[in-house]
């Protein structure tokens, strides 16, 4: 007994002292006060950077595309030499669908494992929960999702749409096809709210006539009665931002109901070449707002599309937020390569205008906000459940995600 | 008049499913007195399998039909092993078959994610369930329809079930007093595995109905876990017929709310309105009376 008990007192012991000499890593050597020293270590051959995608829980299946893309990224780089001439070592990490793990693990990805930058977060509140801790830690963030704008931290670049790359370009789409009225639906939380708050000022602007708008909670599937208004309101088109496995609900409902693409299409901004084969019902004719289809036509993406699919297999589609994902690793690699450093502040100071020759077209960098210029696409999906791209904004739109160059636009506004 | 007909008509179907979820939990719970958190992944099972029953029979006219009593048996004897394995250790204590159950079905729901997925699987309607007929304003989609047939048949049979076999006798007899049932003669441990088979397999004939509205997730159970507990609190311990009113009582006023004020609104108000008639009547609409000890 008396031995065991020795035992556990030297384990604690040296469990305290592991701790220590982890915290220790974080920078903040005695007597220094500022906490965001960096403790990326930048003397060898390679260098460290971090992988924080959900591996487990609902947002999994999305994530790990994201997580598939980038791995491909980095043994791309170094098969061509690496960074600045190092080898890219990923640190991987399971945000768990959590946004208070996805705090967590940047927290220690960034102070326990010194990485010189973090790829990764899916959801609004996952990003939400990772700003403030890479903003103490004076990290970097790459955020590869489209989102609804409306921030811009100068430790997060954002290489997914902003809403004036995406949501407008979508009803810049919708007055083209001569539509009148629209009816708004979308899950519950801050994404879909926020879109349609700016949908509903750039239609009156447009004069569309807003005919309804219905939310239902992200875990509710049931869109029976919401269709029903649908079906009521006679709208000429539906607006889905609706997200995750509520869009299967929404998609049979509104079948069920007699709806369908010729009469009463659905332009949608989060299902893309995954999602539609998994609605049980044919999408035919149904469209959808994005920067990348896999059907964009271009040597880059012929390339992009074969390595995926050499790597993953056949049957694996490429989508939006996976090739910003892919694209946001050699954004990186160009302006630690500009800034001729890793240093946080260094990079900042290089970034306006770099620019990579991305799958989706090139994109460059706006040294301001830190999100990326981009082109607006909206593809129309066809039988084989890939989109055919029917609408394009021609040029990279510059991104604005406060929407200053839009006069319409009023935030004090409900 | 479609402000009045589409939510009474989708409520009732909405409080259809709630019915057969909440049968088996009436059963379960109401009966057995074990809190069996994991009753919702016996309709994810149920919805699953619907899945897989397309993947084999691919007409879809006929799968669905090979699908409800597959489901059932599939649901069915997952509850029954979950009986066997677990909760026969557990009898009376009811807070710890709560947090066992919580974790089977946590753990439910992960092997659902690593077998099929954590996107969800298509589930194809068929034909003869695709389409509506006009009710005032309201198309009433066929699946809607089939729902509410579907919650009555499980209903009736399982009133019969109760009511005219020997089974159903011995039942009755162990909830009223299981000691005494015992003396009788009656096997209380062969009751309890029967019932928890039949309770999680008309969850699984839930499932098949859910996989119609919404294809397969692995998160499907949770869903609706609450809401049928819900239903069974209300309607009160040990009798059916509570059972029924508080289903359909939540489904349509559920419906009237969401029409009225939005789908998160209507839950709130529906809560707080079970929440307002359990201080009023905390035993739920009827209770049985029984001379059990216990």
């Amino acid at each position: 007994m008396l031995h065991s008990r020795t035992r556990l007192a030297t384990g604690t012991v040296l469990a305290l002292t592991a701790a220590l000499s982890l915290s220790a890593c974080g920078g903040t050597k005695s007597g220094e006060k500022s906490a965001v020293e960096s403790c990326v270590d930048t003397s060898g051959d390679s260098i460290e950077l971090g992988f924080l995608n959900s591996t487990s829980g609902a947002m999994a299946i999305s994530e790990q595309t994201v997580r598939d893309s980038l791995s491909m990224a980095a043994e791309e780089i170094n098969a061509d030499g690496g960074i600045l001439g190092k080898e890219i070592k990923f640190v991987e990490e399971d945000g768990a669908s959590d946004p208070a793990i996805f705090a967590e693990k940047i927290e220690k990805l960034l102070t326990g494992d010194c990485v010189a930058a973090v790829f990764g977060g899916w959801t609004s509140a996952s990003r939400k929960a990772m700003l403030p801790v890479v903003e103490a830690n004076n990290g970097l963030l790459f955020y590869p999702v489209q989102y609804e704008g409306l921030e811009a931290s100068k430790n997060i670049y954002y290489t997914g749409a902003t809403t004036n790359q995406q949501i407008i370009p979508a009803m810049d789409f919708l007055k083209t096809k001569g539509v009148k009225t629209l009816f708004l639906a979308g899950s519950d939380y801050v994404f879909p709210r926020t879109a349609n708050k700016i949908i509903k000022q750039y239609a009156a602007e447009l004069g569309i006539k807003i005919v309804g708008e219905e939310y239902v909670p992200l875990d509710d599937d049931d869109w029976t009665t919401q269709v029903a208004k649908i079906v009521a309101a006679k709208p000429d088109f539906v607006f889905n931002t609706i997200n995750g496995s509520s869009n299967v609900g929404f998609i049979k409902a509104y079948y069920e109901q007699g709806l369908t693409a010729a009469e009463t299409p659905i332009i949608s901004v989060s299902i893309a070449e995954e999602e539609a084969p998994a609605m049980g019902k044919d999408v035919t004719g149904q469209y959808a707002a994005w920067n990348y289809f896999q059907s964009v036509k271009s040597p880059v993406n012929d390339t992009f599309i074969k390595a995926f699919q050499d790597k993953y297999g056949k049957d694996r589609p490429t989508s939006d937020p996976m090739e910003a994902a892919y694209t946001s690793l050699y954004l990186y690699k160009n302006l630690v390569e500009k800034a001729e450093s890793f240093d946080v502040d260094k990079i900042n100071d290089a970034a306006d205008g770099v620019s990579f020759d991305a799958p989706e077209g090139t994109v460059t960098i706006d040294g301001e906000n830190h999100h990326i210029a981009k082109t607006g696409l909206i593809g129309q999906i066809n039988s084989d459940n890939q989109f055919d791209v029917v609408w394009s904004s021609e040029t990279p739109i510059e991104p604005d995600p406060f929407l200053k160059g839009y006069a319409w636009w009023d935030p004090s506004k409900k | 008049m479609d402000a009045f007909t589409t939510p009474l008509l989708a409520g009732t179907a909405t409080g259809a499913l709630l019915l057969i979820a909440a049968l088996g939990l009436a059963l379960t719970f109401g009966q057995m007195g074990v809190i069996n958190m994991a009753h919702g992944e016996f309709l994810m099972a149920g919805a699953y399998t619907t899945y897989l029953t397309q993947q084999v029979v691919t007409n879809t006219d006929v799968s669905i039909l090979v699908a409800l009593p597959a489901a059932f048996l599939v649901a069915g004897s997952l509850g029954l092993l979950l009986e066997v394995a677990i909760i026969s250790w557990m009898y009376r204590r009811p807070l710890d078959t709560l947090l066992v159950t919580v974790g089977v079905s946590l753990l439910l729901q992960q092997l659902a994610k690593d077998v099929f997925g954590a996107q969800g699987d298509p589930v194809q309607t068929p034909g003869w369930l695709d389409g509506f007929i006009d009710v005032f304003g309201y198309h009433w989609p066929y699946r809607q329809m089939f729902t509410i047939l579907l919650a009555v048949a499980a209903l009736v049979g399982l009133g019969l079930l109760l009511k005219y076999t020997a089974y159903g006798r011995q039942i009755r007899a162990t909830v009223q007093n299981r000691d005494l049932a015992e003396t009788m003669g009656v096997s209380t441990r062969t009751i309890d595995r029967v019932t928890f088979f039949v309770g999680s397999g008309l969850a699984g004939v839930g499932g098949v109905a859910v996989s119609l509205i919404s294809g397969t997730n692995p998160n499907l159970g949770t869903t609706y876990i609450i809401s049928a507990f819900l239903v069974v609190v209300a309607g009160g311990l040990g009798q059916l017929k509570g059972t029924v009113i508080a289903a359909f009582a939540v489904g349509i006023v559920t419906a009237f709310f969401t029409d009225w004020f939005s789908s998160s609104m209507a839950q709130v108000f529906t809560f707080a309105l079970v929440v307002i008639f359990l201080q009023l009547k905390p035993q739920g609409l009827f209770t049985v009376r029984t001379r059990g000890l216990a």
